[in-house]
């Protein structure tokens, strides 16, 4: 087990396996999910591979599982899903199921074939009374009224057929009877017109009872509809037997089929007797995966063990990060941005706490915070049931794959609510406020509608609110200018932090790679410049909290309110160097020399920014140089020079693509060849990087500030929900007040939930994310490599059951 | 200058506690690096979320501005009802 600071280490690995004991080392492999298999004969067409023909039983075999699984839906049997894992078959067993599936995919057919002609029958029967009964009523009609019908049979029949039928008595007419759609009738009608030439009587009658409808049942429809209900009956057994094992032969067959599959993937040795199969493996499993085999070998009773072997490879691995429950929602955090180049500083493992943390400064609000880790909460200890339950609810399953996330932005959002001293935005007064009203007369307020608390009276007690903001803030009519100069300040002071922690794990990266060329070039001169003009501001902000008191003594108005210079403009002043332009009794400067260091401050950051652009193309060059020397001069002993100039050549690679091992042909090439070209190439890219460097420094601190601005925006909404919404409900008195603030608070909370809770939470997460991937981010990763997809039957099985359901 | 020692060494060896004294504590095993990391970095962030909260409040610069009501309502409950 590795832990999640860098993806595993890993390797290529080469693994013989004897043709009979292939099959089942590859299914316990399947089990293990640690490997990951790569493609030996790529230009074979997927027809042409060794195991094709199994892939296509298996196929097969699904196929008639999902017409059994659909027989079985259709009837509404509930599907027996007991969640237990079968090993997958031994090959011969292959030929048992696919009796087993024959047999019953031809019972259902013939069944469902019988039914389907029973019903046919049926219907033709019920036709036939229906008929019977309705030609009934004609010829009742026929004997009972005869002259009608005389008149009618004179119309049709001309006056000399009548003549010459004349002494045979009453006249018969043929007639055919029979059941018809009744949309079809008109055609029908004109139909018969036209064939007889006119020589022809229709009547209709509607049958008005529907023809399956079985209302009444007379002794044939009985003895059909007996036999039918034994047809489904039989119809029934053959599926609710087939429903327990269902899920289980799904299983079986997904396994057979991924394994045969992945043996495509192997190449065949000469003497056909072995598989080849290549694969990469986390170094620290490797015995894991012997002992996988093992089983495998000793399960086909095969007498030769398979062999595995490391092999070296220019090639980059993939990343593999080791995660559990916990971290696993992080780490998707971080993969959706780019999955990390390997053995890369992973992001994930400080993303857990910076993540919520920064979530909850835009979210800070005691009661939000408490619904959403309550949410988080009952999903985390209904893990079990609600995991099972597997829905293809997305929002849901979003929601539950992120339970560990939401619950640590909840807990946070919580503390930093109580440090705000907002819940549902409302203060609550703990430890006693700081602020009471001392030197404010009747006859003042009488004057005045709005008065402030003097801090330097004794309306303030001189120390501040011990855990979080006084509550007197919350319904001071100046709560937002002292808030936001408050917030703005913690901003840019996590901003700051956050982005040279960002700096400081690129020089973790650069010392686990050893590019020390890096560390001189690129991460000595970014945290100089970062440090030199944020970190600074930051210092000056914590200077001013501390040098400027409340005061209206004259001998201390430098450091009284009046005279507190604004950060922001002192910033700017630093950079343009200027000096700001103060009133004649305050003092220009926060401390003595302040001018002198900041100018010293400005010029060494700014001398980072060439440091930054030349230096590391520059010493490249002469390496290079240097090089091309040496292997002029000492040609023979150009092996034993390979050792030395190991780190140089390590450096020319990086620049090129990243490679870490220096013994592949291609990177020390590219390094050396096609010169001129790639000056420039080093130049531009290094130019690209610095500027993006320098002005990002700039723009991402601004960007910083949207956590002011989201935090304020979440508590003027809450504040604005209080008033506009729930206050409503406190005004009317009596037992009517009770009913109308039942109804409101009902309102409210729905709007506090979806609102407050979820769209404000939706879109505090959004831009911590944003922070997290570009301000944050953007200082160390690089994010280009390939995940580790490892043949696993878990994630077979998980996916082949998804995909059907959509 | 109005910083209270009182509630600053409380948090200050509170988060340090946290931060520095469990990380020591955690169990041997394959997520140690991992809780300490997670513990380090709440004691850190919170701390310091705390700290900025209580130096912004330490020196202010400006005092609250109530309206009549709100006064009233605070002397009086605050205890120090105005009587004249």
């Amino acid at each position: 087990m590795g832990s999640l600071f860098r993806s595993e280490e890993m390797t290529l690995c080469q693994l013989f396996l004897q043709s009979e004991a292939a099959y089942a080392c590859v299914s316990e492999l399947g089990e293990l999910g640690l490997v990951q298999f790569r493609d030996l004969n790529p230009d074979v067409n997927a027809f042409q591979r060794k195991f094709v023909n199994e892939v296509r039983r298996c196929d097969e075999m699904e196929r008639k599982l999902r017409y059994l699984e659909k027989e079985i839906k259709k009837d509404g049997i509930p599907m027996l899903d007991t969640g237990e894992n079968p090993e997958a078959p031994q090959p011969r067993e292959m030929i048992d199921l696919e009796a087993t599936f024959e047999k019953l995919e031809n019972e259902l057919r013939e069944v469902n074939q019988n039914a389907e002609a029973l019903k046919r029958n049926y219907l033709e029967l019920t036709e036939l009374k229906q008929i019977l009964r309705k030609t009934q009523v004609f010829f009742d009609e026929h004997e009972g009224g005869l002259n009608p019908t005389e008149s009618m049979t004179r119309a049709l029949i001309s006056e000399e057929c009548l003549a010459r039928h004349g002494t045979l008595g009453s006249v018969q007419l043929g007639f055919v009877a029979g059941v018809i759609l009744r949309e079809r009738i008109p055609p029908f009608e004109r139909m018969l017109w036209r064939a007889c030439r006119g020589n022809v009587f229709l009547r209709q009658a509607e049958i008005e009872t529907p023809l399956e409808d079985p209302s009444s049942v007379s002794c044939i429809n009985t003895f059909i509809l007996l036999v039918l209900g034994q047809t489904q009956d039989h119809r029934h057994r053959v599926l609710v037997a087939a429903a327990k094992n269902i899920k289980n032969w799904f299983v079986k067959v997904r396994k057979i089929k991924a394994i045969y599959h992945t043996l495509n993937l192997f190449n065949l040795d000469v003497t056909q007797k072995c598989l080849i199969a290549e694969c990469w493996v986390p170094v620290l499993d490797l015995e894991n995966i012997q002992l996988a085999l093992r089983r495998g070998t000793e399960r086909s009773g095969s007498s030769v063990p398979p062999i595995l072997n490391r092999m070296e490879t220019c090639e980059n691995p993939p990343t593999y990060n080791h995660t559990n429950k916990f971290t696993s929602a992080f780490q998707a955090l971080i993969d959706s941005y780019g999955i990390a180049s390997y053995r890369e500083m992973n992001p994930a493992p400080y993303t857990i706490i910076t993540f919520p943390f920064l979530f909850a400064v835009m979210f800070g609000d005691l009661g939000h915070g408490m619904v959403m880790a309550l949410f988080a909460a009952w999903m985390i200890f209904k893990e079990k049931p609600l995991a099972a339950k597997k829905t293809d609810n997305e929002i849901w399953n979003i929601f539950f794959g992120g339970r560990y996330v939401i619950f640590l932005m909840g807990v946070f959002s919580m503390y930093t609510g109580f440090i705000y001293n907002d819940i549902f935005s409302k203060s609550i007064n703990v430890f006693g406020s700081k602020w009471t009203v001392n030197n404010i007369s009747l006859e003042k307020m009488n004057k005045e509608k709005v008065l402030m608390l003097s801090p330097s009276t004794n309306d303030y007690e001189g120390v501040p609110y011990v855990f979080g903001m006084d509550p007197v803030w919350q319904f001071a009519q100046n709560k937002i200018i002292f808030h936001n100069s408050y917030k703005m300040k913690i901003s840019i002071i996590f901003g700051i932090i956050h982005m040279l922690f960002g700096v400081s794990l690129s020089l973790l990266n650069h010392l686990y790679f050893n590019h020390r060329l890096d560390i001189i070039c690129e991460f000595i001169p970014r945290i100089i410049f970062m440090s030199f003009i944020f970190l600074y501001m930051v210092l000056l902000m914590f200077i001013k909290w501390i040098m400027y008191f409340p005061t209206d003594e004259l001998a201390y108005i430098k450091y009284s309110p009046h005279c507190a210079p604004s950060i922001l403009i002192t910033f700017i002043n630093m950079i343009l160097f200027k000096t700001t332009v103060v009133d004649k009794e305050c003092d220009a400067h926060i401390y003595a020399g302040q001018m002198a260091l900041q100018k010293l401050l400005v010029v060494i950051a700014v001398l980072c920014i060439p440091w930054m652009l030349f230096a590391k193309p520059f010493f490249i060059l002469r390496g290079q140089k240097e090089k091309a020397l040496a292997s002029h001069q000492q040609m023979p002993s150009a092996v034993e020079n390979g050792d030395t100039e190991g780190p140089l050549q390590n450096n020319s690679v990086h620049v090129n693509g990243g490679a870490v091992n220096n013994r592949c042909p291609g990177g020390v090439e590219e390094g050396v060849g096609e010169h001129e070209e790639d000056v420039s190439e080093m130049f531009i890219h290094q130019g690209i990087h610095t500027i993006e460097y320098v002005l990002g420094s700039v723009s991402h601190t601004a960007s910083y500030l949207r956590l002011w601005a989201l935090s304020l925006a979440h508590a003027q909404l809450a504040d604005v929900l209080w008033k506009m919404v729930l206050r409503r409900g406190f005004v009317i008195q009596d037992w009517k007040g009770g009913i109308v603030l039942y109804v409101i608070f009902m309102f409210w909370a729905c709007l506090t939930v979806s609102i407050l809770v979820l769209m404000e939470g939706l879109s505090a997460f959004l831009h911590t994310l944003r922070l997290h991937w570009v301000e944050f981010q953007s200082k160390f990763y690089k994010g280009a490599g390939y995940a580790f997809q490892p043949f696993s039957f878990e994630t077979i099985l998980d996916s082949a059951s998804q995909t059907p359901e959509e | 200058m109005a910083l209270s020692a009182v509630p600053f060494i409380i948090f200050t060896v509170f988060w340090g506690g946290v931060g520095i004294g469990l990380p020591i504590a955690v169990p041997k095993g394959p997520n140690r690096g991992i809780i300490q990391v997670i513990l380090m970095l709440t004691a850190a962030t919170c701390w310091l979320f705390w700290l900025c909260c209580y130096m912004a409040q330490m020196n202010p610069l400006i005092g609250p501005a109530l309206d009549r009501h709100s006064l009233l309502i605070m002397a009086r409950e605050w205890g120090n009802p105005i009587t004249r």
